[in-house]
């Protein structure tokens, strides 16, 4: 086994151990923090992938964004230490039966199916061809999506703020 | 023991996004719940750029997806804390089984 192998399969424990943790641990704090070391296997992975601009994104909003966010509304609506409630067992059950018959049946698909691959020309992911790409207005350019999702994220600002302000009654 | 495939990857990506179906099934609270969600997403994620490096390292257009993924998922999370947080509020809980206030 050579040492890229070595160090893939370290990130794959790290990402589905991190994963299966976070969904069955019973303190919540904990859950988050498992949450986190399964999001930071991910930029890991794409670190090995040589997608640098995408890991680095990846620990920016996820790491950086939307697991802070998650803490701070676990201290905002826990008392911080107490369990959750155990899930009924019948549900665990069934749900952990579909969970590994549907994983089972998607491998036995992908071992089975014959993947081609294109054979042109590789082009580097790198943020200059990103950039340039990302904000061409050519007929491969991603201009349009990406004025619509500067649009989408003006709707969530302005849709938080709205959603979670504190209306004062008069008494 | 083979060379890492584009096989071993899309074997952690669906034993993630399976992981998260199943949190997503157990949890009753809904933050957990928000957490699975983020697990499916980012197992998403995965795909893609295991697409794009393997099949078609010629285009960016998996990359591409990914990053409108994560903008999307970053602005879902955000208005989801903030439904939790005003839930919270009203009702002094966030179980999925206390929330039936929009039932008549």
């Amino acid at each position: 086994m050579s040492a890229s192998q070595v160090i893939f399969y370290i990130i794959a424990a790290i990402i589905i151990g991190g994963g299966i943790l976070a969904v069955t641990s019973r303190k919540i704090f904990r859950a988050a923090v498992f949450l986190l070391f399964s999001l930071l296997g991910i930029a890991a992975l794409y670190f090995y992938l040589n997608y640098e601009f995408i890991a680095a994104v990846q620990i920016v909003v996820y790491v950086g964004g939307i697991v802070v966010l998650i803490i701070f509304s676990i201290f905002l609506t826990h008392a911080s230490g107490d369990e959750m409630k155990k899930p009924v067992l019948w549900r665990s059950f069934f749900a952990g039966l579909a969970a590994v018959f549907a994983t089972a049946l998607t491998y036995l698909y992908i071992t089975e199916h014959n993947f081609v691959a294109n054979s042109a020309a590789s082009v580097s992911p790198s943020v200059r061809n990103i950039g340039l790409q990302m904000l061409s207005t050519t007929e491969h350019g991603y201009i349009l999506p990406f004025e619509v999702v500067s649009m989408l994220l003006l709707a969530a600002l302005i849709g938080c703020i709205v959603i979670a302000i504190k209306i004062k009654t008069k008494e | 023991m083979n060379e890492i495939g584009l096989t071993q990857i899309l074997f952690v990506s669906t034993a993630l996004f399976f992981i998260g179906v199943y949190g997503f099934l157990t949890r009753k609270n809904m933050i957990t719940m928000l957490m699975s969600i983020e697990l499916l997403l980012n197992s998403v994620n995965i795909n893609f750029i295991a697409f794009n490096k393997f099949l078609y390292a010629d285009k960016l257009d998996g990359l591409f997806f990914t990053v409108f993924i994560i903008t999307i998922a970053a602005a879902e999370a955000a208005v989801a804390i903030a439904i939790i947080i005003h839930l919270y509020r009203k009702l002094k809980s966030i179980d999925v089984d206390d929330t039936d206030i929009m039932k008549f």
